[in-house]
């Protein structure tokens, strides 16, 4: 789960790493009264949406009279970023940075553990400077039974910078990223630029935070804050009901039990011609409510012209799952061919059920896909 | 031979009065697995209806049972008290079913788990089976076949497909491992192709990959470097949006690195064989 600079700024204030003053608003009249309550002088406006690339999408400006700031915010709010309508931007003091540093907490699957990464490249892109020169980027594994003692975090300290006054500040920003880290299972928290201010102060002048999805339910505080698009919310609400999906835009509806057989599904189709319209695993259950509720949501699509389902029946049988599928079409009203692979635990039985029914039946992954791709593009 | 487990395995089942934990419990006992307890908190004392004895604790089926083998199907909440309560009790296998821990919980448990010199597979996995000797997750057990092939797959119902299409083909397994969808895991790919390279039973591998992630790029490497025995990849997922969760927690291509594009490259560099469908994977198995 993403959330916005702003948001991850509070964070950060709550959790004692230094930040620029700011204020969020959502129109120009807003904007000019946080230029001023912040002093004047500069500021920088800058887009909250829920996307990278805002600078190169001339969603950051700085502004150096109220004018100028009411002018800025014009021109930002109401932007599209990335397909994201701006609709609050953050005016934040100015500073005056005397350098930039990279520096964050991610889950690494390789260490299977947190990391810390630095590195002195700060304020660009992390991604390419990894590409470029991975020796300049240096990373820490964390012990999760230890945490960052005040010795590892002056070592990785001193790493970046070669000052104590610096080194002073960055002990405590470091453990403190590390504590809101794993207080509110976060999957990334980042701050690019860190910088150190003409006068001597390190300050985080951008923030971002990833939650990790398996652990909203014991974070009430994180969840609150998920603003989902359109799609996302779809994508919510059908795993709400027991199952994953995500839309992709093609024709052919796929309903598959299982996630990695339902992207191979998708894979297969587009391998044979065809173009899958979503992923959907409807996971381990047979039950007839759970897929007419599937049905619902790919029909729901206008692209639909044809669906596919794939169902492998392991300790889910073929003949429960036949048996949810005609329940189910009783009351679903739909002139779209149905294409029903059915093999594993009973898939006789589950296959003769479906013998006399509208539904086209298949044995292979393979027969079933072809049958489909066919279906859809005579369409 | 197999790997991890055979008919010696003496299985736990951690949450064994749930719904999950009884209907897999007596699937596993139907398979000839040597199911020698379950724990369920407070129900210590009793049996279950195929009368396999209910303990309040997962110690108490080590020093009673000589259980050494776990299988989890706590939910999800619970599981990283689970892993550590099974590895501090000297279980030296865990095998964890469940969906859904968060993240920093697996991270922590994993942790925990090693430094007592446990195993951990998984979570969020179907477990492992070695046909005809033992079945430690909740595979369907009746489509696997004993024989020389090993396999490894981060998915559950697509290692049924592929195994499926194996068996069809008189191709049987001498072990599969389930390693789980999630972005952080136990026994992952490196150290299965070791165990699989060691096991004078195995003559080939079957890895089976998906989005998110780089550990097929390095396995590849690892296969390159380290393993004489062939092995055939298949990689789900070539047609996955970015940035999106594709069902897995593990499966999701960000900031454009974990494609099956990439990973498929990297097989093939390694000499790896990637079929472009399950059913191609016999064949390309009797190169």
């Amino acid at each position: 789960m993403k959330i916005h600079e702003y948001q991850a700024k509070h964070f950060f204030d709550t959790y004692g790493i230094p930040t620029a003053e700011g204020v969020v608003c959502k129109n120009v009249n807003e904007c000019v009264d946080a230029y001023h309550k912040l002093g004047g002088g500069t500021v920088v406006i800058k887009a909250q949406v829920l996307t990278g690339g805002r600078g190169k999408a001339g969603g950051v400006k700085l502004a150096k009279s109220a004018n100028e700031a009411a002018e800025r915010a014009a021109s930002i709010l109401g932007m599209d970023i990335k397909g994201y309508a701006v609709d609050r931007v953050m005016v934040a003091k100015g500073v005056e940075i005397e350098s930039e540093y990279y520096i964050s907490f991610v889950i690494d699957r390789n260490s299977k553990s947190t990391v810390l990464i630095m590195s002195r490249e700060g304020g660009m892109d992390i991604e390419e400077v990894a590409a470029a020169s991975p020796e300049k980027i240096f990373k820490i594994a964390i012990d999760p039974h230890t945490g960052v003692p005040d010795f590892l975090a002056r070592e990785a300290a001193w790493s970046l910078f070669s000052s104590s006054n610096i080194v002073k500040q960055a002990v405590p920003l470091i453990q403190n990223m590390y504590r809101l880290f794993t207080d509110k299972d976060a999957s990334l928290v980042e701050i690019n630029p860190l910088v150190i201010t003409a006068q001597g102060e390190l300050v985080a002048i951008d923030g971002k935070m990833n939650f990790d999805d398996n652990a909203l339910f014991r974070q009430p505080e994180v969840e609150a804050l998920f603003e989902p698009t359109d799609e996302e919310r779809k994508e919510q609400d059908a795993k709400s009901k027991g199952f994953s999906y995500v839309h992709l835009g093609g024709k052919i509806g796929c309903m598959v039990n299982g996630a990695g057989l339902a992207m191979a599904t998708m894979d297969m189709i587009k391998l044979y011609g065809g173009e899958p319209a979503n992923f959907l695993d409807i996971g381990g259950s047979s039950n007839p409510v759970k897929v007419i509720e599937a049905m619902k949501l790919l029909l729901a699509d206008p692209q639909v012209n044809v669906v596919l389902i794939n169902i492998f029946g392991g300790i889910t049988r073929c003949d429960d799952v036949a048996k949810g599928l005609i329940e189910a079409f009783k009351s679903i009203d739909t002139n779209i061919p149905v294409v029903i692979r059915l093999t594993g635990t009973n898939e006789k039985e589950g296959r003769e059920m479906l013998l006399g029914t509208a539904f086209h039946s298949a044995q292979s992954m393979g027969e079933a896909i072809r049958a489909a791709v066919d279906l859809s593009n005579r369409e | 031979m197999s790997i991890l487990i055979d008919k010696n395995s003496r299985v736990a089942v951690q949450g064994i009065t749930g719904r999950d934990g009884g209907f897999h419990a007596s699937k596993m006992l139907a398979y000839q697995t040597r199911i020698v307890g379950g724990t369920s908190p407070g129900k210590g004392g009793s049996f279950t209806s195929d009368k396999i004895p209910v303990f309040n604790t997962v110690k108490d089926v080590v020093i009673n049972e000589g259980a050494d083998t776990s299988i989890i199907f706590v939910p999800a909440p619970f599981v990283k008290d689970a892993i550590m309560e099974a590895a501090d009790a000297g279980i030296k296998l865990i095998v964890c079913i469940t969906e859904g821990v968060p993240t920093l919980d697996v991270v922590y448990a994993y942790r925990y788990a090693s430094v007592r010199g446990a195993s951990l597979i998984g979570p969020n996995c179907p477990g492992l089976i070695s046909p005809s000797k033992s079945l430690v997750g909740i595979m369907p057990g009746n489509i696997f076949k004993e024989g020389s092939t090993g396999v490894i797959s981060r998915s559950g119902t697509l290692t049924y497909e592929v195994v499926y299409n194996l068996t069809s083909n008189g191709i049987g397994q001498s072990t599969a491992v389930g390693v789980g969808g999630d972005p952080v895991v136990g026994l992952y790919y490196i150290e299965l192709l070791k165990m699989f390279q060691n096991d004078p039973e195995t003559e080939s591998i079957v890895l089976i990959g998906e989005i998110g992630g780089d550990a097929e790029e390095q396995a590849a490497k690892f296969i390159k470097e380290s393993i004489t025995k062939p092995v055939v990849a298949f990689i789900a997922g070539s047609s996955a949006p970015a940035d999106k969760r594709m069902g897995h927690a593990g499966a999701i291509i960000s900031s454009g690195t974990g494609t099956a594009k990439e990973k498929k490259a990297a097989f093939e560099a390694a000499g790896v064989p990637v079929a472009n469908e399950p059913s191609q994977i016999p064949s390309l198995l009797s190169l």
